[in-house]
């Protein structure tokens, strides 16, 4: 820079100015603001249909794990009369209660939402929903005479059970920690959070065999998936397209009908077991058990998740020149230290993302295992699926999902500080 | 030329055919002296690299037999053949450092970790690259030219007998290719090593070659030493490939000892060197480099007329485009020497040249 | 947070545009298959007739239909008119408030003989909200082929690993397990409610399971069962009776059925809350067309399920095919009825929830 621009372009502070006179980082700002409006404008339309349709209903979703305003909006004044209601006492609260609760009742049942107040606490005590259906047909028939406490106790006897006020009380607030309690197998009871009786833990198990399961799936996938994105990647493009079909068969097939093929063939009846009978490889007695447990669900979501492993490993192969084996070779490398050594190492960012991938997809996956999976081979999100579409309980589902998500979070952030998120390619 | 039993390299009656179809190298004959700078050069797709590669042991010969020291080695895997190689992108190794790159070869002969440190020092000093901050450096952080310098104390650092190198500059612009010409030419005198060397360009070869073997249509067409080859080509491939070379198309009038008699198409008679002509009758294309053609200079014994296209002033000379005997592409280079001629465009003047300098070459 | 006003914004705005073109299309929800072909047949067909300019789309999310109701509720776009759901679930939609109640009197058709409609489908009446349909059974059918010469005569055979060795099938919920593990562990038909309430009832139960546990092959498709018998895959299993029907005398398998044991349960009609008075009057009336007394005979031309009204038992004659009497292959028949449950709806939406986590659980481990 010339001597007589410095001067010019640079003031008292030495900040450099532009030639209106303006501080030169501000100046560039402003050039480039127009530039970066035009950018957004661009992606608005991704970035809009994204938040609509992805982000919003998540977040929607998980927002439904502590949701609990059914209970105070339905039953304000019980609500209200039963924080003064020591629980501890042993005996059931006050003639007022009843009252504010024959109050709350009468409007619930004018709006049918009595029995979804009922669905709601029936999920941490067992007899609330037909409690609340039943008291609800009788309620308008209700006098008001002062003895609200024994015409309820005649409906049913549980509304003098202090238990059962309890479980009322305890959920009566905006906001619920019952369903993440439930997650991990524990509750709210009356001296806290306290683990579930032994028959009705299963949440944990089912996360710690999920992730277990899927590990297993991964691994499947890279031993089988490596040699074959090895083969695809090194033979010549025409032959390659041609087997790459043979890959991606199975994108082109239902879920279903795959699936249903795999039971044709592992069943005890089934192709391979006979197979093996007729080849008197083993007994007919002694047939193999390969579906309706682990083994199935393990060989069935290999099959279906291995083209997510193989096309990224194939991709990043494709990228790695030949070059560089025979480099090795000539170098003095045997043909297993030229590949451990030298090739391995480069296509690590594949298996990396071929295992993100295949790990996170297996994770997930539900139908899969509910059809070949038996008992033992049924993962988290077969429960998760059973709270939405079948009993109903979306707040316990969300909170599962919420738990699964972090999981799956907690494990990428681990992956990045191991290996490095950077060595991750798709292609 | 080395005789047989003491060559270092030999390749006898090799052929290699990819399809089945077509062979791509046919019959190859070449025998290597030990401690020789050989370069393999030719036009892409003239067999030359395939060459380099059955040498390396990343391709098999079809037919016929390489020998290494006297030692066939047709079933020897390459990684036995103890052959540094210089690939055309270098081929280092992306994830590791420059010294691991340079410690690859020495770690698969299981040497010991302070020899390994030691010779890797010694090799990236030899291409100037000893200092301690490249050691630590990835490949990708280093520049066209000191990749290459790398790869080459790659190739050299656990001391072979023989370095093959596929066009190692190509990658490299001009003026560092250049230098590193004369760099690999000099680490090759100092080593003693012998070198067999693929590239396509010329300039190339001349400098840096013992000998050139020209390649073409899977045939060496000349196997000479770079001065033989530019001024006594065999035949019309070579005369054109190695640098520039007027030809002129006629006819063997006569042949007496090693002078012919010519009748140029165009017209009239003049006399060449019979190399490879034929007997009188045929057909046959001359050889004259631009530098050896003499301009209005009355002793010159074989005289034509020369109308001049086109005048091109490059500094040192100046090149002059004529039509001659009906051919408009006949370069004339004149030297700008203080008594040079003034030429104009159009102007018809005599040229020659001495029957030395013309080659009778075969009519390709 | 709340997206709802968000959603329904969405919903109004494709419902206005989708209304204009679709205000002759009624969607009905069912379960696919066989069964809603015998709806096709015996009442869409026949309707569609009668009103040119109808026309009828029949949806198969049957499984899904719950979930769904509730999703489209919340987001403001019913779009279904008319959902197929069994009684339990019509039970959780109305206590949900996602269901129309129905005042079967005024909406539904009395049968021929001028009795009214509360009357004729009588205990059927689960809940306000639901349009009883059909009577079907969850039962067992067995391979003939695989008992050898003392062929099952009761459910607890399910459970008679000695006698029946090999595996059976039975479904992935406690539902109608525990109350056949109980069953067949002593305990009399009318205390096993009482029983399984408690937790030391729910551990027999699964004691009692336990003892099959490893032979046993959990389902959850109703077509599970009839593959697997049909494979040999089971020796014994449990599935709806219409299922085993037509694997045994459509598909002539060496099956039988087993009558013994089996737990009613009702499948029928739920409108959904909140539709536009146009498109509720509509579903009802289709409703109290699908619901009259010939169109329930009818439907039992179809498929083995019984018709839910009982003036409709007496017209169910040959199926409409195969041309053989439907009548003593129907559930309610008296002579399959020596020995059944009938789905305890107040129990099971109690305690379905506790019970299942229970059952989760122990199927687990």
């Amino acid at each position: 820079m010339q001597r007589g621009m410095m001067a010019n372009g640079e003031n008292a502070t030495g900040l450099i100015l532009a030639a209106d006179g303006r501080p030169l980082k501000q100046s560039l700002a402003r050039a480039l603001r127009l530039q970066k409006l035009r950018a957004l404008a661009l992606i608005a339309p991704l970035l809009i249909f994204i938040l609509v349709t992805f982000a919003a209903p998540i977040a929607d979703m998980l927002f439904r794990s502590v949701e609990n305003s059914i209970v105070p909006d339905t039953l304000p004044l019980t609500v209200q009369a039963l924080a003064d209601w020591d629980e501890t006492s042993g005996e059931p609260p006050g003639e007022a209660v009843f009252v504010a609760l024959h109050q709350d009742l009468l409007a619930a049942v004018a709006a049918k939402a009595h029995t979804r107040v009922g669905s709601r606490l029936n999920y941490e005590k067992t007899g609330l929903a037909s409690l609340l259906r039943k008291t609800g047909r009788r309620v308008k028939r209700m006098a008001e005479d002062g003895n609200l406490a024994a015409q309820f106790a005649k409906i049913h006897k549980d509304w003098v059970n202090p238990e059962i006020w309890a479980v009322i009380k305890r959920f009566s607030g905006n906001y619920t920690s019952g369903y993440f309690l439930n997650s991990i197998d524990t509750r709210l009871g009356a001296d806290g959070i306290e683990a579930k009786p032994e028959n009705e833990r299963i949440y944990i198990f089912l996360f710690e065999r999920t992730l277990l399961l899927s590990v297993a799936i991964t691994v499947a996938c890279l031993l089988i998936g490596y040699p074959v994105a090895f083969l695809l990647a090194t033979l010549p493009m025409r032959t390659s397209n041609v087997l790459m079909i043979l890959v991606l068969l199975p994108f082109w097939t239902s879920l279903l009908v795959r699936t249903s093929a795999w039971k044709v063939l592992l069943q005890q009846q089934g192709v391979i077991n006979d197979t093996l009978v007729f080849l008197g490889l083993i007994a007919d007695d002694a047939r193999l058990a390969m579906i309706n447990n682990q083994t199935g669900t393990i060989i069935a979501m290999t099959h279906i998740l291995l083209p997510f492993m193989i096309l990224p490993l194939y991709s990043v192969m494709r990228t790695i020149p030949p070059s560089y084996m025979r480099a090795a070779r000539s170098l003095g490398a045997t043909d297993w230290t030229a590949f451990w050594r030298v090739y391995f190492p480069q296509s690590v960012p594949g298996i990396g993302a071929g295992a993100i991938l295949v790990f996170i997809l297996a994770i997930g996956y539900y139908i899969t295992p509910e059809l070949v999976g038996g008992t033992s081979g049924t993962f988290i999100s077969n429960r998760i699926a059973y709270h939405i579409s079948s009993s109903l309980n979306w707040g316990l589902a969300a909170a599962l999902g919420v738990i699964l998500l972090v999981v799956v979070l907690l494990l990428y952030w681990l992956y990045d500080k191991i290996i490095g998120i950077d060595n991750v390619k798709l292609g | 030329m080395p005789d047989r039993d003491r060559a270092f390299v030999v390749f006898d009656g090799v052929q290699k055919s990819y399809d089945g179809v077509s062979l791509v190298v046919k019959n190859l004959n070449l025998e290597i002296a030990r401690g020789e700078f050989l370069t393999m050069l030719g036009p892409s797709g003239s067999g030359k690299t395939t060459c380099l590669m059955m040498l390396a042991g990343f391709e098999v010969a079809t037919h016929g037999d390489i020998s290494l020291g006297g030692q066939p080695i047709n079933n020897i895997p390459p990684h036995r053949r103890g052959i540094g190689m210089v690939f055309q992108n270098y081929a280092l190794f992306p994830h590791m450092t420059i010294a691991e790159n340079l410690a690859f070869p020495l770690q698969v002969r299981r040497m010991g970790r302070a020899e390994v440190e030691e010779k890797v020092q010694r090799a990236l000093e030899m291409v100037q690259m000893g200092g301690s901050e490249f050691a630590g450096r990835r490949p990708a952080q280093l520049s066209g030219g000191q990749q290459q310098r790398v790869a080459l104390a790659r190739a050299l650092v656990f001391e072979p007998d023989l370095v093959l190198m596929d066009e190692p500059l190509g990658a490299l612009d001009k003026q560092l290719r250049e230098h590193m010409q004369y760099e690999i030419k000099h680490l090759h005198e100092r080593l003693g090593v012998t070198v067999v060397y693929v590239t396509h360009d010329q300039s190339e070869a001349l400098t840096m070659s013992d000998r050139i073997a020209v390649f073409n249509d899977g045939v060496i067409q000349q196997l000479a030493p770079p001065e033989d080859l530019y001024e006594r080509p065999e035949n019309a491939f070579v005369a054109q490939f190695i640098g520039e070379n007027n030809k002129l198309d006629g006819t063997v009038e006569s042949i007496s000892g090693s002078e012919a008699r010519i009748r140029l198409d165009g017209a009239g008679e003049i006399g060449a060197m019979a190399i490879n002509c034929g007997a009188a009758g045929s057909r046959t294309m001359l050889s004259i480099r631009p530098e050896r053609v003499l301009i209005a200079e009355s002793s010159a014994p074989n005289r034509l007329d020369g109308r001049v296209v086109e005048l091109i002033y490059l500094g040192d000379h100046i090149r002059c485009r004529m039509e001659v005997a009906g051919r408009d592409d006949f370069v004339v280079k004149i030297p700008n020497s203080a008594k040079h001629s003034v030429l104009k465009v159009g102007e018809t003047t005599p040229i020659g040249w001495l029957t030395d300098d013309c080659r009778a070459l075969d009519a390709a | 947070m709340r997206l709802r006003t968000f959603l329904a914004a969405g919903a109004v705005v494709s419902a206005a545009m989708a209304g204009a073109a679709q205000a002759q299309d009624m969607t009905i929800v069912s379960w696919g298959g066989a069964y809603s072909a015998s709806q096709m047949n015996a009442y869409h067909k026949p309707y569609m007739e009668m009103n040119p300019g109808l026309n009828i789309i029949n949806d198969e999310s049957g499984a899904e239909a719950v979930a769904k109701l509730r999703a489209m509720a919340e987001a403001g776009n019913t779009t279904w008119d008319v959902v197929d759901v069994v009684a339990s679930d019509a039970i959780r939609l109305c206590d949900e408030g996602l269901a129309l109640e129905i005042d079967p009197d005024a909406m539904l058709a009395p049968a021929p003989d001028g009795t009214p409609a509360s009357k004729d489908f009588g205990d059927f009446l689960v809940t306000p909200c639901f349009i009883p349909q059909i009577v079907y059974s969850t039962t067992f059918g067995y391979r003939t082929d695989m008992v050898g010469d003392t062929p099952p005569k009761d459910v607890c055979a399910v459970f008679d690993l000695e006698t029946y060795p090999g595996k059976r099938s039975l479904e992935k919920r406690p539902i109608n397990n525990m109350e056949w593990a109980l069953m067949c562990d002593g305990v009399a038909m009318e205390d096993i409610y009482d029983m399984l309430a408690t937790e030391e009832g729910q551990a027999r139960a699964f004691a009692k399971l336990d003892t099959i546990k490893d032979q046993v092959v959990w389902w959850s498709a109703g077509a599970d069962t009839p593959q697997l018998l049909a494979d040999g895959e089971v020796v014994i299993g449990s599935t709806y009776n219409g299922r085993l029907f037509k694997l045994i005398e459509e598909d002539k398998q060496p099956v039988a059925m087993l009558w013994d044991g089996q737990v009613f349960d009702l499948d029928g009609w739920i409108i959904p809350a909140n539709l536009s008075e146009e498109r509720k009057e509509r579903a009802l009336h289709y409703i109290r067309f699908a619901t009259d007394t010939q169109r329930l005979a009818d439907q039992a031309k179809y498929i083995s399920y019984g018709p839910a009204r009982a003036s409709s038992a007496p017209l169910v004659g040959k199926h409409a095919t195969l041309g053989i009497d439907m009548a003593p292959h129907m559930p309610n028949e008296p002579t399959n009825m020596s020995n059944t449950l009938l789905y305890n709806y107040e129990f099971w939406a109690d305690y379905r929830d506790d019970i299942d986590a229970k059952f989760q659980t122990w199927l687990a481990k």
